[in-house]
């Protein structure tokens, strides 16, 4: 790992300072991602600013409507969150199988969300659920927040401090994993709320998170796995890799988006 | 004796590794202690025109950047292979030269070009990627099946058509015979899928000069720091062997892949004697990626011809074997002696040919990984007589049965002679332990649940305890493969055993103490077991080939036998007593049918005070013992796995593996059953998930635990092991060796589960979800559709 500058702000104003007064800043969450691509010396930053110590970023908070999230969060935090549990359970159990447990103790929802790999299981929830992205400047919705692999409507000073996830009345996530990194190879979260649904594929899509629309019409009308037997996934949409063609991630989203429905219930 | 030969004493070595107090080359600090990064080809085929390190010279803490013409002009010599192989039209192997670091042609990416010597490691890394190199990319040929294809990119020029050897094996006129007269012929295609050994501590070098002395010292991650001690002294001339200790202290793990001399720990021992500092070097994840030795990667036809009654009339493969970009230590001898010689399988076949065409390519280079040619002849056998039985509608099981070899010693049509086993018997239990009369219920009841079940078979024998010197020595084989040990009894009774065997995770620690703790009845305690120190252990062969327990525990037993025959002597003279009517009972030698007695620990003193020896005995009480076995050893095995695959998306769970093995004697039956654990984990690991894999370019895409799937935990089930020992005749133990046995049957036995659960015999290692699903598509069209 090259030398870099480490901050650690008490507040997100003076996080936004030092990272405004970097020459190039990255934000320091769990640090899940971040750290080994440092190490490996695929990221160089300069400085290093750690928002885990800003009040207010980790923990859930229940309006009645929506469950929010701060951003420094870890995954285990939010798997054994009584309340995401009870209201959410389909979203407790996503960050309950992200990584293992090392990582689910130190990387954070928000870094997941920032970061969006095109794999990682957090980005499927906030598009799948219709959630919002709250920063240090504004309130982002899902639908404008990815942008594709890697990239999200965040500006360069800006940092996420929560989400927003409205609660619905079904919501589940299956994975197929990868069989080497673990990862995400389709994921698909599937949420129903006043009648409508909305299907969100991570892992798979050849940029990125992405919704279904095909399957999203098809669940709206009748919420059940055979719903879906006549929905078609474009394998000239997905990615292809070693680990698997377009023709078998297609397959895998369209098993993957049954099995959350049949999760969800 | 409860420490003694066939208990499940609990490892010694155990402590330290579990609390982590184990000391690795890595942990090896010295006071003037630089750090070493090597910078590497970044294409599979380049020329190197040069190289400008001013910057990187530059940086903080660079002490010194060398290149390999410098090392060329220090008089190092060029990386040596150790056996010769002869083509069979009778010329001599043909391979391409291998400087430690490149002198014109960087050949596979991670080829080393240069070496940083640095105050510290991240230093010494950051200064490598600075270096900048001036280089032409040149065409390469990346692809086993490639290499011998007309305008294939030459990987050397002096290695015309990228042949290395086109070697033969058997009788090609008779096996021809055979097949033309064949009531049936089956013919496969098959890919033994390419290897990353992946040992967990990756390898490592720190070598010192000291200038005063004239002396270097190497500790290194090696499973036969002897050899390494030899190889660098005889060919590589670094320092005569008086002026050079090797030292591997504790090692995590080899596979095979620490066998081998590397050009780092050769550069670093040049590095410390040109910088005058000590220099470490520890290679990171991706570097082991990219330069340990691979395994495997063999591409195979095979043909198999049986009479009306099911009996083979003769067998018949072609492969091309992969060997990389250059000739590593035993790379040429794994796909001849060690694959070659193993066709036979269990069976008795009456007409067999093999040959084997060994390539170049732009690839890191392949060599033996656990198993070593025996697992790529058991994996075309195994495969070949489930296809046959499947085609000629019989059970798998009986056409086994059938061909199985009923009497030993059993002379194969491939030069070896096997020496003990009852291949009927490991089948009959392994069937039985396996409910193979209950899996028709099983299939039914998983296909209730929409699930594919599959049922495959593996019965293999290998060739263990490497080697009878001479016989390899006829062969093509540099050196003899015997083995050293050394037996010293202190004078307070306590023992050191000093042995050429290395341990990197076989147990020896415990193993080896258990023969001296059953031959003495002293508590295992008091053995302590000495190895991987040129200065502390007079010779050795080193670990590989389960080689540990059938040759290095014979020369063990011969030193035994040495100490005990002059205890007995020192023992009747003190007791005045004949040496016939001495017997060793739980620590003590006894005059048998009276109460005279001597304690062990009273031997050893008497030895040592030398106040009353028999006339003419020196004192002392140690003995050396060289054992060169007459044959190699031959474990056997049944392998059964039962397999349920979800058709919707490709994924294979092993619900049951059943293994039966005969390795013989067992010493530690928990020691074994966690060799097989784990050799048949590895074996999974090659059937199932892992696989090296390059791009077109020669780039590889397996570069890190993202993308090369090795098994874990809850990849593979709980194992049901069973044995049954028929002892070998050929050492004073009737021990087989046990190390390579899970990896080398276990393949087979995987993929027969898995296409006879999806119906489709199409299908090649790793056989991932994404291939099992796409050769189920293959067979069920109208389901693909859907």
């Amino acid at each position: 790992m090259y030398d870099t500058n480490y901050h650690k702000p008490s507040s997100v104003a003076d996080a936004v300072s030092a990272l405004s007064g970097a020459e190039d800043g990255k934000v320091l969450a769990g640090g899940q991602t971040l750290l080994p691509t440092m190490k490996q010396h695929l990221a160089a930053p300069s400085d290093l600013v750690d928002i885990r110590a800003i009040p207010g970023m980790v923990g859930v908070d229940d309006d009645g409507d929506a469950l929010t999230i701060g951003a420094a969060t870890t995954h285990a935090e939010v798997a054994a969150d009584p309340t995401v549990n009870a209201k959410l359970p389909g979203l407790a159990k996503l960050a309950g199988g992200i990584g293992d447990p090392a990582v689910r103790h130190m990387g954070t929802i928000g870094g997941s969300v920032a970061n969006n790999d095109p794999a990682a299981d957090y980005p499927a929830a906030v598009l799948g659920l219709g959630a919002t992205v709250i920063t240090s400047k504004r309130e982002i919705a899902a639908d404008d927040f990815f942008e594709g692999m890697f990239t999200t409507a965040l500006e360069d000073d800006e940092i996420i401090t929560a989400i927003r996830f409205p609660l619905a009345s079904k919501a589940a996530y299956a994975k197929f994993p990868n069989p080497a990194s673990r990862y995400a190879m389709a994921g698909v979260f599937v949420a129903e709320s006043g009648g409508s649904v909305r299907v969100a594929v991570t892992g798979a899509g050849a940029d990125g998170v992405f919704r279904h629309e095909g399957m999203e019409n098809a669940l709206s009308g009748q919420f059940s796995e055979s719903a879906l037997d006549y929905t078609d996934v474009d394998a000239g949409d997905m990615l292809s890799d070693l680990h698997g063609d377009g023709a078998y991630r297609a397959n895998l989203v369209k098993v993957m988006a049954k099995r959350a429905v049949a999760k969800a219930g | 004796m409860s420490d003694g030969i066939g208990a499940r004493v609990k490892r010694k070595e155990d402590k330290r590794f579990i609390t982590g107090k184990g000391k690795y080359t890595d942990d090896i600090r010295t006071e003037n202690q630089a750090y070493a990064a090597f910078v590497r080809c970044p294409v599979a085929h380049a020329k190197i025109n040069g190289i400008n390190a001013d910057a990187a010279l530059a940086m903080e803490g660079v002490i010194a950047i060398h290149t390999g013409p410098e090392m060329k002009e220090d008089g190092i010599g060029d990386m040596i292979t150790g056996w010769a192989i002869t083509s069979k039209d009778g010329s001599p192997m043909n391979c391409g030269v291998w400087n430690p670091m490149v002198t014109t042609y960087g050949r596979y990416v991670g080829d080393a070009i240069a070496i940083v010597v640095a105050e510290t490691q991240a230093q010494a890394r950051a200064a490598a990627e600075a270096v900048e190199l001036d280089y032409e990319e040149l065409p390469a040929t990346v692809f086993t099946g490639d290499a011998l294809n007309d305008g294939a990119a030459q990987v050397h020029e002096n290695v015309p058509g990228n042949m290395i050897y086109d070697w033969e094996i058997g009788d090609e006129a008779k096996a021809n015979a055979g097949l033309a007269n064949a009531h049936h012929v089956t013919e496969l295609e098959m890919v033994n899928n390419r290897l990353s050994p992946n040992p967990m501590e990756p390898r490592s070098a720190v070598a010192i000069y000291d200038e005063a002395e004239d002396h270097y010292t190497l500790y290194t991650t090696s499973q036969n720091p002897h050899v390494a001690r030899l190889v660098l002294s005889a060919f590589y001339n670094v320092a005569p062997e008086h002026k050079l200790r090797v030292i591997a202290p504790d090692v995590g793990g080899g596979f095979g892949s620490k066998i081998y001399i590397y050009p780092e720990e050769i550069t670093c021992l040049w590095a410390s004697m040109k910088t005058g500092r000590s220099v470490k070097w520890t290679s990171d994840r991706t570097e082991a990626f990219l330069t340990d030795a691979h395994g495997r990667d063999h591409v195979t036809k095979a043909t198999m011809g049986f009479d009306a009654d099911g009996r083979i009339v003769a067998f018949k493969t072609d492969t091309i074997a992969n060997i990389g970009a250059y000739v590593s230590l035993f790379a040429t001898v794994t796909p001849t002696y060690l694959h070659g010689t193993l066709l036979s399988g269990c069976y008795d076949m009456p007409a067999i040919y093999g040959n084997v065409k060994a390539v170049h390519t732009n690839t890191a280079p392949v060599d033996a990984y656990r198993g070593a040619g025996r697992p790529e002849a058991t994996y075309t056998i195994e495969r070949m007589m489930e296809t046959a039985a499947r085609e000629m509608g019989m059970d798998p099981a009986e056409l086994r049965r059938k061909n199985f070899i009923n009497e030993f010693p059993y002379q194969t049509e491939v030069i070896l002679q096997y020496d003990s086993g009852d291949y009927h018997k490991l089948l009959d239990m392994a069937q039985k332990e396996a409910d193979v009369a209950g899996f028709e219920a099983r299939k039914a009841e998983a296909a209730s649940r929409g699930k594919l079940r599959g049922i495959g078979y593996s019965t293999f024998v290998e060739a263990c305890g490497l080697a009878p010197s001479a016989a390899v020595g006829s062969l093509g084989s540099a050196v003899g493969l015997w083995e050293s040990a050394e037996v010293r009894v202190n004078p307070v009774g306590t023992i050191e055993i000093l042995t050429g065997s290395h341990s990197h995770g076989q147990s020896h620690q415990t193993t080896f103490a258990q023969l001296a703790a059953d031959r003495f009845g002293v508590p295992i305690d008091n053995v302590q077991v000495i190895h991987g120190d040129t200065d502390k252990v007079q010779f050795g062969m080193g670990t590989y080939g389960s080689r540990s327990g059938p040759v290095g525990m014979s020369a063990i037993m011969k030193a035994l036998d040495k100490v005990e025959a002059k205890a007995k002597k020192i023992a009747a003279h003190t007791l005045e007593a004949s040496e016939d009517d001495l017997v060793i009972e739980n620590g003590e030698v006894k005059v048998a049918g009276t109460d005279k007695k001597m304690a062990w620990h009273e031997i050893g003193l008497a030895a040592y005070i030398a106040h009353n020896l028999p006339e003419g005995m020196e004192p002392g009480l140690k003995e050396t013992a060289f054992f060169d076995p007459v044959n190699f050893s031959f474990p056997s095995g049944a392998l059964i796995c039962e397999v349920e695959v979800d058709p919707d998306t490709g994924v294979t769970e092993i619900v049951k593996f059943t293994a039966v093995d005969d390795f013989g004697t067992i010493i530690n039956p928990m020691v074994v059953e966690g060799q097989v654990h784990g050799g048949v984990t590895q074996g999974i690991g090659q059937a199932m998930l892992e696989g090296v894999v390059h791009d077109e370019s020669g780039q590889l895409l397996t570069a890190s635990y993202m993308d090369y799937a090795m098994p874990r935990a809850d990849d593979v089930p709980s194992y049901t092991l069973d044995h049954n020992s028929t002892p070998s005749p050929l050492n004073p133990l009737g021990i087989k060796g046990c190390g390579e046995a899970g990896a080398i049957g276990s393949p087979p036995a995987v993929i027969n589960a898995i296409t006879d659960a999806i119906g489709n015999n199409d299908l090649d290692m790793p056989a991932t979800p994404s291939k099992v699903w796409a050769a189920l598509q293959a067979v069920k069209p109208a389901m693909a559709a859907e």
